[in-house]
């Protein structure tokens, strides 16, 4: 039973130290320990927050950047489907015109070519003309000497009009 | 495996060699048993138990507080670190001496004594009522405790403002931080619920002074500080003032005048629900004194009946050598766990009991288990 009785003197220092231990701790230790607890727990939350907001984010702007490129694909192919058209029509065109041009030169050409042939035909007309008339001057000249001699100069005037 | 033959081989030669030598055993026995009788004859019984040994009185003397701080004993003397006296007489006034002057309880001075029976007291010889202030052996190793505690805490706590908050703890910080987040989340969070960090300051000062303490009572030499009914019970009153003073009108009115009870009921509700208010802290006081006090005995027996049995004879104690050194190592492992235990239960039961009293009206229909 002794050893349940409380001495008085150890209750009161037990009392003064435990108390002075509470109160220097409170605002030397438990204070600042406590608030830098708190202040990572929210602050580490907070980081968390900030990164899965940054993560939205990025998200959304490759999102928006898919968009974009599709757009400016679509856009390229439209650019390139025109372009090909539009060097087809030029193609095209160019073909027309050079064979309108070949055209009229060939047809030019020809008429030319007809027109030089119908003077060259004339002119050889002309001359087959005279020389006809030349031989035929020569051969009445000289009907009235022989008839022998006279077929032979034909026959020679004959040659001679081959040769020209 | 090879130790723990090792072991038994050992505590086998031993036994055998005792057993080989019944009559050197006898001898001895006897040889003690005659200077027993001897002395007995010159100083009387008192003597006789000084010469033999004396479990119950060196476990008890270690138990109790004392105005000295025993070492060991030499050649019989022991030695000690006497302690300051402080006594506050209602006539003579507040008077401060070393506990030298009484030389052991061997004489008295300025007219007190030293009277030890189970626990030492002071007794003033004119019969006068005096209050004993005297830093004794638990007082002085609380201080020690207090003192290591203010210092690893505070330094701790300056690391804490140093570094901020976002810094990866170091060192000792790395020790506390997971102890003092156990406390928060596991006890003061659950019990104490939105209003725990109002709280916060006591539980962690209540966990860490019993810990301390505890631990400090297992060293050899230690004192059985928290194994002391005076301080329990100086804590417990600690913990019941802060929960009488924080309790709400909801806790008042439960414990008055308890609703939708019947009026003849009332009269028996409300006296049992005043003790169990009292109960309270009376628990936590036994409790705590209880569990350690009745380390130190269990650690102290164990290594007693080594002199215990080399009082019979000389082999037989060497031969419990062993035996007693494992049960006292096992024991003083379970106590360094129950020295954590136990300082958690205080600071747990003290935010449970803060708790109830601060319990908020609405969910009052939550059974708290104590």
């Amino acid at each position: 039973m002794d050893l349940l009785t409380p001495e008085f003197g150890l209750f009161f220092w037990t009392l003064i130290a435990f108390l002075a231990v509470f109160f220097i701790l409170k605002k030397y230790a438990w204070k600042p320990i406590l608030k830098a607890l708190n202040e990572r727990e929210t602050g580490i939350a907070d980081s968390i927050a900030a990164a899965e907001k940054v993560k939205a984010e990025m998200a959304e702007m490759k999102n928006e950047n898919e968009q974009l490129m599709a757009k400016a694909r679509e856009e390229r192919s439209q650019m390139l489907k025109e372009a090909r058209l539009e060097a087809d029509r030029i193609i095209n065109k160019a073909k027309d015109d050079t064979k309108a041009v070949a055209d009229k030169m060939m047809s030019d050409a020809t008429q030319q070519i007809e027109q030089q042939k119908m003077a060259a035909l004339t002119d050889v007309k002309n001359q087959v003309g005279n020389l006809a008339v030349e031989v035929a001057e020569k051969v009445l000249r000289k009907q009235l000497s022989s008839a022998d001699s006279q077929s032979e100069y034909a026959h020679a005037l004959a040659g001679e009009i081959k040769l020209n | 495996m090879e130790v723990k033959r090792r072991f038994s081989l050992v505590v086998l030669i031993f036994v055998l060699f005792w057993s080989a030598n019944p009559a050197i055993a006898q001898h001895e026995g006897e040889a003690s048993h005659h200077e027993a009788v001897e002395h007995g004859h010159n100083e009387h019984g008192e003597a006789k138990e000084e010469k033999g040994f004396d479990a119950s009185k060196v476990i008890f003397s270690h138990i109790a507080d004392s105005h000295y701080w025993h070492l060991f004993d030499w050649n019989d003397h022991p030695v000690s670190l006497s302690l300051p006296v402080i006594i506050y007489h209602p006539e003579k006034g507040l008077e401060m001496f070393s506990a030298s002057k009484f030389h052991h309880g061997h004489e008295s001075y300025n007219g007190y004594h030293i009277e030890s029976g189970i626990k030492e007291k002071i007794i003033s010889e004119d019969g006068a009522s005096i209050y004993d202030f005297s830093l004794t052996k638990n007082v002085i190793s609380m201080f020690i405790s207090v003192i290591l505690l203010v210092v690893i805490m505070t330094n701790v706590g300056k690391k804490y403002k140093k570094n901020g908050s976002m810094k990866a703890p170091s060192g000792f910080q790395n020790a506390l931080e997971p102890i003092i987040e156990f406390i928060r989340d596991e006890v003061a969070k659950p019990n104490l619920g939105n209003s725990y960090l109002r709280f916060m300051p006591l539980i962690l000062t209540v966990f860490f002074f019993i810990w301390i303490n505890n631990m400090l009572g297992l060293l050899p030499g230690g004192a059985n500080f928290t194994g002391n009914i005076a301080v329990t019970g100086c804590l417990a009153v600690v913990s019941f003032v802060v929960m009488i003073f924080s309790a709400n009108k909801h806790f008042w009115g439960h414990l008055f005048n308890p609703p939708g009870v019947p009026l003849g009921v009332k009269f028996l509700l409300v006296p049992i629900e005043i003790i169990s208010l009292f109960i309270k802290p009376i628990a936590l006081m036994i409790r705590l004194f209880a569990n350690i006090m009745a380390g130190h005995i269990v650690i102290l027996s164990v290594i007693s009946m080594i002199f215990i049995f080399s009082g019979i004879s000389v082999y037989v104690g060497a031969g419990f050598v062993p035996v007693s050194l494992a049960f006292s190592i096992f024991m003083f492992f379970l106590e360094l766990l129950v020295a954590a235990i136990q300082a958690f239960i205080f600071a747990n039961l003290t935010a449970v009991f803060i708790g109830q009293a601060i319990e908020d009206p609405h969910h009052h229909d939550e059974t708290v288990k104590i």
